[in-house]
C-alpha cells in the first residue's frame, strides 16, 4: 500500500461527481427545457414584415390629394459606439447635446445591442448631409421608411393623419398584427379606411446575426408571403370647393358641409379654423400637435362631427313634415302669429299656409303645428297625452338620421340628440311635464341637439323629396371601384314622400321672395332657384351662432348645404350668403368677379351689427 | 538515433497521447465552427492568401498546433533530469516575468497579463501554473505535510501564493483562481482534508449568504445545531465549544458576505455574481453573456443542429465563442451527445493522469501529476460551469478546445512534461 493511497480515490470522486453534475446539467438545459429553443429561433429568426405601400387619396376630380414619401430614421447601437466626438456629432446633426445624452441614455436602457432610434424623420435632403460623414461615427445608421406626403394643403380634418402605432393601440385585438413602430392611421379617413389603405403585410424569415444583418433566407422561404399593397382611395370632396370654404371661414369659427342628395357623397367638409395637414407629418410633429392642441379657437376639432348644437329655425321643416304626416296639419294650414305663446321675431303678415310660415319663419305658427302633432287627445291625462304624442314624434324625427350616428365613414362622429319621454321623465319626473316644457323643440331650440353633417343631411332628403343616402367620403375604393356597400341604400324616412314637395315653395321664398331671410343666399341672377331656411342658434356665452341650410336647384338638386358660424347672429346675414357662395362656387365652377363684395362679407365682415 | 530516445520513446504513455491527440483535434473542429463565416469561399486554404487566412481562428489555431507538436518533441527529448533540478530556477525566472509584464505591459480588455511580440501575444500567467507545480513538487519531495511542521507549510503556502498575488495585480482573476487547483495535489500529499471541507463550506455558505435572506439563514443553522444536540447529548457534553465556535463563524460569514460583496468586490466582480443569481435581470446588457450562452446550449437538443449549422454561435449572439465560450458551439452543435461524449473523453483523460501520477516512483513525479490533473480539471469545471451559468463569467479557457496559443502550449507543457516523467520512471528507481 503507497503512502496515502486512499486519497487518489477522493480525488477521482471529486472529478467524477462533477462530470456527473454537468452532464445532468446538460441534460435539463438541452433536452428537458425547450424554452431556449425557441429563444434561439427568437435571436436568430427575424419575422421581417414588409409593410406594403400604403394607399394613395385622390379627390373626385381624380388628383392626388395624399401620396407617400421616405423619410430616415437615424438608429444607434450602442455597443457598437466607440470615442464618439459629441460636439462634432451635435454640429453634424444639428442637435443639442442635451437630447444627444438623453437619446444615447434611452437606447442603453432599452438595449446595448439593438438599434434604437436617435432623430426620427430626417428629410432626403438632410439625410444628404450627414450621410456621407456617418462613417466617421460607428454605432449610427440610417434607417428608411415610408410617411406620408400631402400635396394638399386642406381638408386636414377628414383626412386625419398617420403616425407610429401607440401603445394603447397595439394593445386592442384590432391591431394585433401591427408591431410597435409601425405606421398606422390614428384619425379621419386614414383611420377608418386602415385595412383597405394599409393592404396586406408581406412577412418574410430571414436569418440575421447578432447586430441584425441578413443572413439569407430561412428554409428556402417556404413560410414567406408577398406583400399586397394597400388600395388607393378616391374621395367625392371636390378639392376646389373644399379649398374656397376654408378661405371663406379661414378668420372664423364654424363649419360647412355640402353634399350631392342624390349619391350622398360629400362635396366639402369645412371645419373651421383648420390647419395644414402636413403640420402632422415628419420632424417636429409632436411639437406642432400640441400647439394646435392648446390653441384657444381648437383647430384639431373636427367641428360638423363633434359639435352638437340645437338646430334652431332650420328643424321647423321636420315638424312640418311629421305633423303632415300625421294629419293634424296639412299645407294650407294657418295659425296666428301669437305672440302669447312664444316670441316672434320679427312682424309680418298673417301666416295663413306653411308657404308664408316658412318664409317669415313664424315661431307662433310652428309651436301649434307641433303642438298639434304632440297633443292629439290620445290620453284624458294631459301628461300622459303629451308622453304618447312626444314618443311618437321622437320615432319620427329619428328617421331622418337624427339622434343617432348617421354612419359616416369617420370613426368619431357624434349622435346628438332627440328627447324621447323617457328623457323628460328622468329631467322632470314622471308626468310632471307636458307640452308647454317641451315647446322650444317645435323651434328647434332646447333639449336638442344635431351635427352639422345631420343638418346637411336633412337637407338632402328634403331635396330627395322623402330619402336619403348616408353621406360618405370615399366614392370608390380602388380606381373604379364602388362606395363600401353601406352607402349604396336609400334610407326613407317615416314621412311619406308625397308630403316633401309641399315645404319647397316656402324655402323658394325664403331665398327668392320679397322679404326672405335668406335672400344673401339667392343665386336667381343666374337663373338657379334655391331653397333654403336660416337659422339662429341661440348662445348663451355671447352672440348668437349663425345658420343656413338649403339646396339648389331647386327642381333638380344637385347640393344641399349646410353652413354655421359662431357668433355671428342672424343665419341670413353670414350663413346665407356663405352657402350662396359655395354653391356658386359649385354649380357654377367659379364665382364671378362681381361677387367679391361677398366674398369680402363673409371673410372680413362685422356681424355683430346687425342687419335683417 | 540514441538509445535513450528509443526507450523513452518505447514507454510513452500511448493512451494519455492518444487522448491529447483527440481532443486538441475536436478543439480545432470547434474553434473551425466558431469561427466559420457562411460568406467565406468553400476552399479557403486554395482561394486566399496567407495573410487573408491569418485573419481566421481556425487557420491561426493550426499553426498554433503545429509549433505546440515542435513543443512536444522538445518536452521529450529534454533530459528528464532537468524538471527536477530545474524547478526552482524555472519558477524563479517565471516571477520575473510576471513583475517584468506587470510593469511593461499594455492593458487589454482591463488586464496588463500579455507581453507582445509583434503579431504574437503570450500570457506568461498561462506558464506560471506550470512552474509553480514543478516548484511545489520539488518542495514537496523534501517534506512530510502531515508532520505538521509549520515552517514547511508557510513555505509552501508562500511558494503558491506569490504567483497568484502577482497574477491578480495584474487584473487576471480567472487565472489566479486556478492555482486552487494545487490544493487538490497538496491534499494527496498529506495535507488536511479540513482545509478542502473549510474552503468548500465556504464557498456553499457564501452562495446561500447571496441567495437566501439572512434571518433564515442564521436561524435554519441555530435549529439544526440545536437539533443535533438534542437528538445526541454526548455531542453537547463533547463537543460544545467546538459547535460554539462554528456556530459564530458561520454567523460571521453571512453578515460578512454583505461587506464582502458590497465593499470588497469591484463593481464588475459584483455583477457577474448578481448575474449568476439572476441573469433575466438584464438579458440584454450585463446579463447578455450568461443568457446567450446558455439559449445556444440549450437549443443543441440531444444531437444538436450538426457540424457548422449553429445558428447562435454563427451569428455571433455568444461573445467569445472561439475562446472562453467554444463550449457553446460544441452545445449547440453536437447537441448532448457531444456534450456527454467531451465529457467523457475529459474524464477519461484525468483518470489517466491519475493513473500516471500514481505509477511514480518519486514523490516529485506523484505531485506533478495530481498539480497537472488539478489544473486541469479546474478549468474544465469553471469553464463548462460558467457556460452553463453555474457559476461566475471567469474569463478562462476550456484546454485545448479554446482559440489561443498561449493556453494550448500551457496545456501542452503540462501534460507532456509528466509524459517525459513518466517515460523515465524505471529509472528514476534505478538512481
Ligand atoms: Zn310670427
Amino acid at each position: 500500500m503507497q503512502y496515502l493511497e486512499g486519497r487518489r480515490y477522493v480525488v477521482l470522486a471529486i472529478f467524477t461527481l462533477v462530470g456527473l453534475l454537468f452532464a445532468s446539467r446538460l441534460f435539463y438545459l438541452q433536452v428537458l427545457d425547450d424554452s431556449y429553443k425557441t429563444a434561439a429561433d427568437r435571436n436568430t429568426l427575424q419575422r421581417q414584415v414588409q409593410v406594403p405601400f400604403r394607399g394613395l387619396i385622390y379627390d373626385r376630380h381624380d388628383s392626388l390629394l395624399v401620396s407617400n414619401t421616405p423619410v430616415y430614421d437615424l438608429m444607434v447601437v450602442p455597443r457598437e459606439v466607440k470615442r464618439l466626438d459629441s460636439a462634432k456629432f451635435c454640429q453634424l446633426m444639428q442637435m443639442p447635446l442635451e437630447d444627444l445624452r438623453l437619446g444615447l441614455r434611452t437606447a442603453k436602457a432599452y438595449s446595448r445591442v439593438r438599434p434604437s432610434p436617435l432623430i426620427q424623420n430626417l428629410s432626403t435632403p438632410e439625410l444628404a448631409s450627414i450621410n456621407d460623414n456617418l462613417i466617421n461615427f460607428p454605432g449610427f445608421r440610417v434607417q428608411a421608411r415610408m410617411a406620408r406626403a400631402y400635396r394638399t394643403q386642406n381638408l386636414a380634418h377628414a383626412l386625419g393623419y398617420v403616425g407610429s402605432i401607440t401603445p394603447k393601440l397595439l394593445e386592442s385585438p384590432k391591431y394585433a398584427h401591427y408591431a410597435p413602430g409601425e405606421n398606422v392611421g390614428i384619425s379621419g379617413l386614414e383611420s377608418y379606411y386602415e385595412p383597405i389603405l394599409m393592404g396586406r403585410r408581406g412577412v418574410q424569415y430571414r436569418l440575421v446575426n447578432v447586430r441584425g444583418i441578413d443572413k439569407g433566407t430561412f428554409r428556402g422561404g417556404e413560410f414567406d408571403t408577398l406583400s399586397q399593397a394597400g388600395q388607393d382611395l378616391h374621395l367625392s370632396i371636390d378639392s376646389d370647393l373644399q379649398a374656397y370654404g376654408e378661405k371663406l371661414l379661414a378668420g372664423r369659427r364654424g363649419w360647412i358641409v355640402a353634399l350631392d342628395p342624390k349619391t350622398g357623397e360629400i362635396l366639402c367638409f369645412v371645419s373651421a379654423p383648420h390647419y395644414e395637414p402636413q403640420l402632422l407629418t415628419g420632424k417636429g410633429s409632436g411639437n406642432r400637435y400640441m400647439d394646435l392642441l392648446r390653441n384657444p379657437d381648437r383647430p384639431l376639432f373636427d367641428r360638423p362631427l363633434m359639435a352638437t348644437f340645437p338646430p334652431g329655425s332650420v328643424f321647423k321643416l321636420v315638424n312640418e313634415l311629421v305633423a303632415m304626416q300625421l294629419g293634424v296639419v296639412t299645407p294650407a294650414t294657418g295659425f296666428p302669429c301669437d305672440q302669447h305663446l312664444v316670441h316672434c321675431t320679427h312682424r309680418h303678415e298673417y301666416p295663413s299656409n306653411v308657404n308664408i310660415a316658412i318664409k317669415q319663419s313664424c315661431n307662433p305658427y310652428f309651436y301649434q303645428v307641433m303642438r298639434a302633432a304632440v297633443v292629439r287627445g290620445q290620453s284624458p291625462n294631459k301628461f300622459e297625452d303629451a308622453r304618447l304624442g312626444l314618443g311618437q314624434w321622437q320615432k319620427m324625427v329619428k328617421t331622418f338620421g337624427l339622434g343617432e350616428k348617421l354612419g359616416v365613414d369617420m370613426g368619431h362622429e357624434k349622435r346628438g340628440l332627440i328627447p324621447s319621454p323617457e328623457f323628460y321623465d328622468k329631467l322632470r319626473g314622471y308626468h310632471h311635464w307636458n307640452f308647454k316644457t317641451v315647446y322650444s323643440l317645435s323651434i328647434g331650440q332646447g333639449e336638442i341637439g344635431i351635427t352639422g353633417l345631420q343638418m346637411a343631411n336633412v337637407l338632402a332628403t328634403i331635396a330627395n323629396r322623402g330619402y336619403y343616402i348616408t353621406p360618405h367620403f370615399v366614392r370608390s375604393i380602388g380606381a373604379s371601384g364602388q362606395p363600401l356597400p353601406q352607402y349604396r341604400e336609400r334610407h326613407y324616412t317615416a314621412v311619406d314622400t308625397t308630403l316633401f314637395k309641399y315645404l319647397i315653395p316656402g324655402m323658394q321664398e325664403v331665398v327668392d321672395g320679397r322679404g326672405g331671410t335668406g335672400s344673401f343666399a339667392s343665386l336667381a341672377q343666374y337663373g338657379i332657384s334655391v331653397a333654403g331656411k336660416t337659422g339662429t342658434v341661440q348662445n348663451a356665452h355671447g352672440e348668437d351662432h349663425s345658420t343656413f341650410a338649403a339646396f339648389a336647384p331647386a327642381n333638380d338638386p344637385k347640393i344641399a348645404i349646410a353652413v354655421f358660424i359662431e357668433n355671428a347672429g342672424f343665419g341670413g346675414t353670414a350663413a346665407a350668403p356663405a352657402a350662396g357662395l359655395m354653391m356658386e362656387k359649385y354649380l357654377r365652377g367659379k364665382v364671378a368677379p362681381r361677387r367679391k363684395r361677398w366674398e369680402d362679407w363673409v371673410m372680413y365682415g362685422d356681424f355683430t351689427k346687425r342687419r335683417h | 538515433m540514441s538509445p535513450v530516445t528509443t526507450r523513452s520513446s518505447r514507454s510513452i504513455d500511448w493512451p494519455l497521447l492518444l487522448l491529447y491527440l483527440v481532443l486538441v483535434g475536436l478543439g480545432w473542429v470547434a474553434v473551425y465552427a466558431a469561427s466559420y463565416s457562411p460568406d467565406a469561399p468553400p476552399h479557403p486554404l486554395t482561394a486566399l492568401s496567407f495573410s487573408e487566412l491569418m485573419a481566421f481562428n481556425w487557420f491561426k489555431q493550426l499553426l498554433w498546433m503545429g509549433t505546440a507538436a515542435v513543443l512536444i518533441v522538445i518536452l521529450l527529448v529534454v533530459d528528464y533530469k532537468a524538471y527536477d533540478t530545474l524547478a526552482y530556477v524555472l519558477y524563479g525566472g517565471m516571477i520575473g516575468l510576471l513583475l517584468v509584464t506587470l510593469v511593461i505591459a499594455r492593458p487589454i480588455a482591463g488586464s496588463r497579463s500579455w507581453l507582445e511580440f509583434g503579431p504574437v501575444r503570450l500570457q506568461p500567467a498561462e506558464f506560471a501554473k506550470f512552474t509553480t507545480a514543478l516548484a511545489a513538487s520539488r518542495f514537496m519531495a523534501g517534506i512530510n505535510l502531515r508532520n505538521q511542521n509549520w515552517r514547511d507549510q508557510a513555505v509552501l503556502a508562500g511558494l503558491t501564493l506569490l504567483p497568484v498575488a502577482l497574477i491578480l495585480a495584474s487584473n487576471e482573476t480567472g487565472q489566479a483562481l486556478v492555482f486552487a487547483a494545487l490544493l487538490l495535489a497538496y491534499f494527496r500529499e498529506g495535507m488536511s482534508p479540513i482545509i478542502l471541507l473549510l474552503l468548500a463550506a465556504g464557498g456553499v455558505i457564501l452562495l446561500l449568504a447571496l441567495l437566501v435572506p439572512k434571518v433564515w439563514l442564521v436561524s435554519g443553522f441555530t435549529v439544526v445545531l440545536l437539533g443535533a444536540f438534542a437528538l445526541n447529548s454526548r455531542l453537547w457534553r463533547h463537543h460544545l465549544p467546538l459547535s460554539l465556535s462554528a456556530w459564530v463563524l458561520v454567523i460571521g460569514m453571512v453578515f460578512g458576505v454583505d461587506f464582502f460583496f458590497n465593499k470588497v468586490l469591484q463593481p464588475h466582480q459584483r455583477q457577474r455574481i448578481e448575474m449568476l443569481i439572476d441573469p433575466g435581470k438584464d438579458p440584454l446588457g450585463k446579463g447578455w453573456n450568461v443568457t446567450q450562452s446558455k439559449i445556444a446550449l440549450g437549443s443543441g437538443g440531444w444531437f444538436g443542429k450538426g457540424f457548422l449549422n449553429g445558428t447562435q454561435t454563427k451569428f455571433d449572439f455568444v461573445p467569445e465563442q472561439s475562446t472562453d465560450f467554444i463550449f457553446c458551439t460544441v452545445g449547440e452543435e453536437w447537441g448532448w451527445a457531444g456534450c456527454a461524449v467531451l465529457i467523457m473523453l475529459y474524464l477519461t483523460l484525468l483518470w489517466r493522469i491519475l493513473l500516471v501520477a500514481e505509477r511514480q516512483k518519486s514523490v516529485f513525479g506523484r505531485t506533478y501529476g495530481y498539480c497537472v490533473a488539478s489544473i486541469l480539471f479546474v478549468h474544465f469545471t469553471v469553464n463548462l460551469g460558467m457556460t452553463m451559468g453555474l457559476m461566475p463569467v471567469v474569463g478562462i479557457p476550456l484546454p485545448f478546445f479554446s482559440y489561443g496559443g498561449s493556453s494550448l502550449w500551457s496545456f501542452t507543457i503540462l501534460v507532456f512534461a509528466l509524459v517525459a516523467l513518466d517515460a523515465h520512471r524505471k529509472q528514476d528507481l534505478l538512481r
